[in-house]
């Protein structure tokens, strides 16, 4: 199905099922540990061996010899692949650096090899047996000492590195309110849950991956073309994934390693990589600094913004995009960004969960905060004030829909954001410094073709079988409401599955992409077996209604499983876009808002309350978009007071890698925390009218808290994260 | 190798083990019983919490050869997906999880939690040692803490605990 005119009424606006806060469908298998993960695979391969990976012990250079004498002695030893027996690899599409090192290496913890023994015990034993002479080679490290040579990356498509708009530099120059600040944001990790893990069998030249990952059909790919295969040989099976943020969304070496080494100890092999050596050996959010100028006549309209970015990368790597938002969020006649390139040697940088704006954000955001202070304005006057309905690139380019001065109103109101006292440093309760902060939140809606099939059986139930993909995102539950509602079905009726590469391919999950486009998949196939059903009943197809398990037209109504009484019903179908996107600009809007206790003495941060309020187009299932909207929160009170990769810049490697150094939110850390979702329907992003929402709600938290802490306690921190070391020297006096 | 029998989920189970096993391991390569989740075992996450003798623990930090004649209640003895315990009805209810993968961990603790509060264990946040702890959301955030969601579902698994806890959110 092509979509390329705004979407009109169609069955999903009876809102019988979608809209509606549902529980999740697969929540009795996750809550009662039955629902089957990567490593569980147990009645698939017959009596799997283990792999356990060795990590390269330095950043860069070459193995000048491996000497695997002892750890093929070791008990219970099958095989270990390296580099050198492991036969020719390509690499994937989606990788940046060899998943299996050497001789060259390319980051710390790089795997070199893999050992599969009997047993986890003998494998894990005989890797520390593996030894691995290197010659390791001087490599760069240091963002900041490689701003100055950073380059300008190669653009891609409507992505360019450099935009301009009017006379920045004379407009800037001409302000007469100006702001010129640097932030920095470190290099993070997603630290999902469930490590990278994989089973691999092999069938003749035929491949089964159990695993866990985002995108399935751009992993079969990679796999494919990693191990010089035919990409029918390669069969992904990843029904549930223990989280990705980003850091599944591409072949990792637990898949291959498990491949290779199946292939070497000829029975399946089940690797999951090691905690320890994942924030080194996948890939992370890399750091950046930026340097954001914005200038403003004394009214508080913005005339000049610039946004300038330098993260780095492995060659070959891509820039953290992190000025995107800048081009989009506000209004001004003069405006530019860049993004430089630094060439560093550590692990490969990727997407996490909101690439480029979640970090574009953390700096705007506060950036935002100071110019309103220095125009006398209120953070949300002086954000309303430059808001724009239009593309300020492309001033002829509208939104579809945008709702943000909707969104800092009504939230302001919500939250009791008259109450904040707009000098900072002056609300003290007990020993505590309080303060309130807020942020935008933004996030372009991406629209990605997305294919799937419904079967109708005589039971009258439908199956959903589509390669999307549910992270912990509620993809199971949205796509069977959505096949619920098309098909006239209660929800028990539809069974939906996922996540096997045997499946039409879909969107996938990422971007906060997943919902909106794998959905309109299956209502784009759902119309298909609409009509099938309508036919094979003998009715006209233009005026049939599917409600209560019964197809009717005019008096005449029928079961639906009716129509499949004689064999199986099959419809397949794909989304698909046309121009919408190019004629109209696609976001999705927000604001956070956050209260927070900063202590007089230790500068310890409490946070006390928060509300994000978001304006998405369709919620789909507010249940589980609140679900998305609070997790995000989370993650983004994370990235502002203690989520850091430290970097030995001697080494060259992320010292903090486990998850007692690299530390995440937990209870203690979160308070409740409020969600509102504005009514919203964008007819231009689908023809379920939604858009995307996970990701929405992690841009601009941190940035909010940051704006809190400002507010509390008079100190602008702009190195991220704000832990008390960068508050304790400035503390008022108590 | 050794050989070592307990008690998991009412059922006597005997196992012969490479003494370096895991109680977590024992559980998910020997038994299947994969509810409990292996996060980082490095007792870093909580994801595989189990109880032994009622008492919460890290599978991961303790060997499987140490449990003999020991009573282990794992996610899977908790409930089953037709007849849920009320803590993973209540998860289930609140959405207190996303990808799931900590979701057996954090019920297994929330259930223990409970416990430890009802026979007045205190807690790094409880005020007076003297009088019994509370079920305050300080008090079960606080005892909550070594069981991470990186998906970030803490508010809605506070307000299932607590509805569990028969006090209103
Ligand atoms: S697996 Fe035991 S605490 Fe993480
Ligand atoms: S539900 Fe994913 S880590 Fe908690």
């Amino acid at each position: 199905m092509k979509f390329d005119t705004p979407a009109t009424t169609n069955p999903i606006d009876q809102l019988k099922i979608i809209g509606h806060a549902t529980s999740r469908i697969d929540g009795p298998l996750k809550t009662t540990g039955r629902a089957t993960y990567a490593y569980e695979w147990h009645d698939a391969g017959s009596r799997p061996a283990y792999g356990y990976i060795v990590g390269s012990a330095i950043a860069k250079g070459r193995i000048v010899s491996i000497d695997l004498s002892r750890a093929k002695a070791a008990p219970g030893v099958i095989s270990i692949v390296t580099a050198e027996n492991a036969g020719k690899l390509g690499k994937g599409n989606y990788n940046t650096a060899k998943l299996l090192g050497g001789p060259e290496i390319d980051h710390y913890h790089q795997a070199v090899a893999v050992v599969v023994a009997e047993t986890f015990e003998q494998a894990r034993a005989a890797a520390q047996l593996v030894q691995v002479n290197y010659s390791a080679a001087k490599g760069s490290f240091d963002l900041a000492a490689g701003r100055d040579g950073a380059a300008k990356p190669p653009g891609r498509g409507d992505d360019q590195p450099d935009t301009n708009v009017g006379d920045f530099p004379s407009a800037f120059a001409a302000a007469p309110v100006q702001l010129d600040a640097t932030y920095t944001t470190p290099d993070q990790a997603h630290a999902m849950m469930e490590p990278h893990a994989s089973m691999a069998a092999w069938d003749g030249d035929k491949l089964t991956l159990w695993t866990s990952n985002q995108m399935i059909a751009w992993t079969t790919g990679d796999v494919a073309k990693t191990l010089g295969l035919p990409k029918e040989n390669v069969r992904l099976i990843s029904p549930f994934i223990g989280g990705g943020f980003g850091g599944k969304l591409f072949l990792r070496s637990d898949a291959i390693l498990a491949a290779l080494g199946a292939r070497a100890a000829n029975r399946p092999v089940k690797v999951a990589m090691q905690r320890p050596l994942m924030f080194n050996n996948t890939t992370h959010r890399p750091a950046t600094i930026q340097r954001i100028r914005i200038g403003a006549g004394r009214d508080g309209k913005i005339t000049a913004i610039g946004h300038e970015s330098w993260s780095g990368n492995l060659p070959e790597g891509r820039p953290e995009t992190a000025v995107q938002q800048t081009r989009l969020l506000y209004a001004g006649e003069n405006r530019m960004t860049a993004l430089r390139l630094a060439m560093l040697d550590l692990p490969e940088g990727n997407a996490m969960r909101a690439p480029g704006e979640a970090p574009g954000m953390m700096a705007l955001e506060i950036a935002m905060d100071e110019m309103a202070e220095r125009l006398n304005l209120d953070p949300i006057e002086f954000r309303a004030r430059n808001d724009t309905q239009v593309d300020p690139e492309h001033t002829n380019r509208p939104f579809s829909q945008r709702q943000l001065v909707a969104c800092m109103k009504i939230g302001a109101e919500r939250f009791g954001w008259s109450a904040r006292n707009a000098e900072p440093g002056k609300r003290r309760e007990g020993r505590w410094l309080v303060g309130l902060g807020m942020a935008a939140a933004f996030r372009n809606n991406l629209l990605m073709k997305s294919g799937a099939r419904v079967r109708l059986d005589r039971s009258g139930t439908v199956t959903v079988e589509t390669d999307m993909t549910d992270i912990g995102t509620g993809s199971y539950t949205i796509i069977a409401q959505t096949a619920a509602e098309m098909m006239g079905l209660p929800l028990e009726k539809v069974v939906v599955r996922l996540g096997d590469s045997s499946f039409p391919v879909s969107a996938g999950s990422g971007g906060q992409f997943g919902a909106n486009n794998s959905t309109s998949g299956v209502y784009a196939a759902c119309v298909k077996l609409r009509e099938t059903v309508a036919q094979k009943l003998g009715f006209n197809s233009a005026d049939v209604a599917f409600s209560d398990g019964q197809v009717s037209s005019g008096n005449r109504s029928v079961p639906l499983g009716q129509a499949a009484s004689d064999g199986e019903l099959l419809a397949e179908d794909s989304i698909e876009y046309g121009d919408l996107a190019k004629t109209h600009q696609q976001s999705t809007f927000g604001a956070h808002f956050v209260e927070l206790g900063v202590d007089v003495a230790t500068a310890e941060i409490r946070v006390r309350r928060m509300l994000a309020v978001c304006a998405a187009g369709r919620v789909l299932n507010p249940k589980t978009a609140r679900s998305q909207v609070i997790g995000a929160m989370t993650m983004g009170v994370g990235a502002a007071l203690m989520e850091e990769l430290a970097v030995d810049k001697r080494t060259g490697f992320f010292v903090n890698h486990d998850l007692a150094g690299y530390e995440v939110p937990v209870h203690a850390d979160i308070p409740h925390q409020d969600t509102i979702f504005l009514d919203e329907t964008d007819p231009m992003s689908s023809p379920m009218k939604a858009k995307g929402i996970g990701e929405l709600g992690l841009c601009g938290v941190a940035a909010a808290l940051a704006n809190a802490i400002y507010n509390a306690t008079g100190i602008r921190v702009r190195d991220y994260p704000i832990t008390l070391d960068k508050l304790l020297q400035r503390m008022p006096d108590a | 190798m050794a050989t070592v029998s307990f008690n998991v989920n009412g059922e006597v189970r005997a196992l012969k083990l490479d003494t370096r096993t895991t109680l977590l391991d024992a559980l998910r390569e020997h038994l299947h019983l994969t509810g409990t989740k292996k996060g980082c075992d490095h007792g870093q996450c909580g994801a595989c919490t189990v109880t032994v003798g009622g008492q919460r623990i890290n599978s991961c930090l303790t060997l499987a050869v140490m449990h003999e004649g020991d009573s282990v209640t794992t996610i899977e003895g908790l409930g089953t997906p037709e007849h849920m315990h009320p803590m993973q009805a209540a998860f289930v209810k609140h959405d207190g999880f996303q990808c799931g993968y900590c979701t057996p961990g954090q019920i297994c603790s929330a259930v223990a939690v409970l416990d430890e509060i009802k026979a007045g264990i205190p807690s790094h946040v409880t005020g007076d040692l003297n009088v019994a702890p509370e079920l305050t959301n300080a008090e079960l955030r606080e005892r909550m803490s070594g069981n991470i969601c990186r998906c970030g579902a803490y508010s809605n698994i506070a307000e299932a605990i607590t509805e569990v806890a028969g006090r209103p959110a």
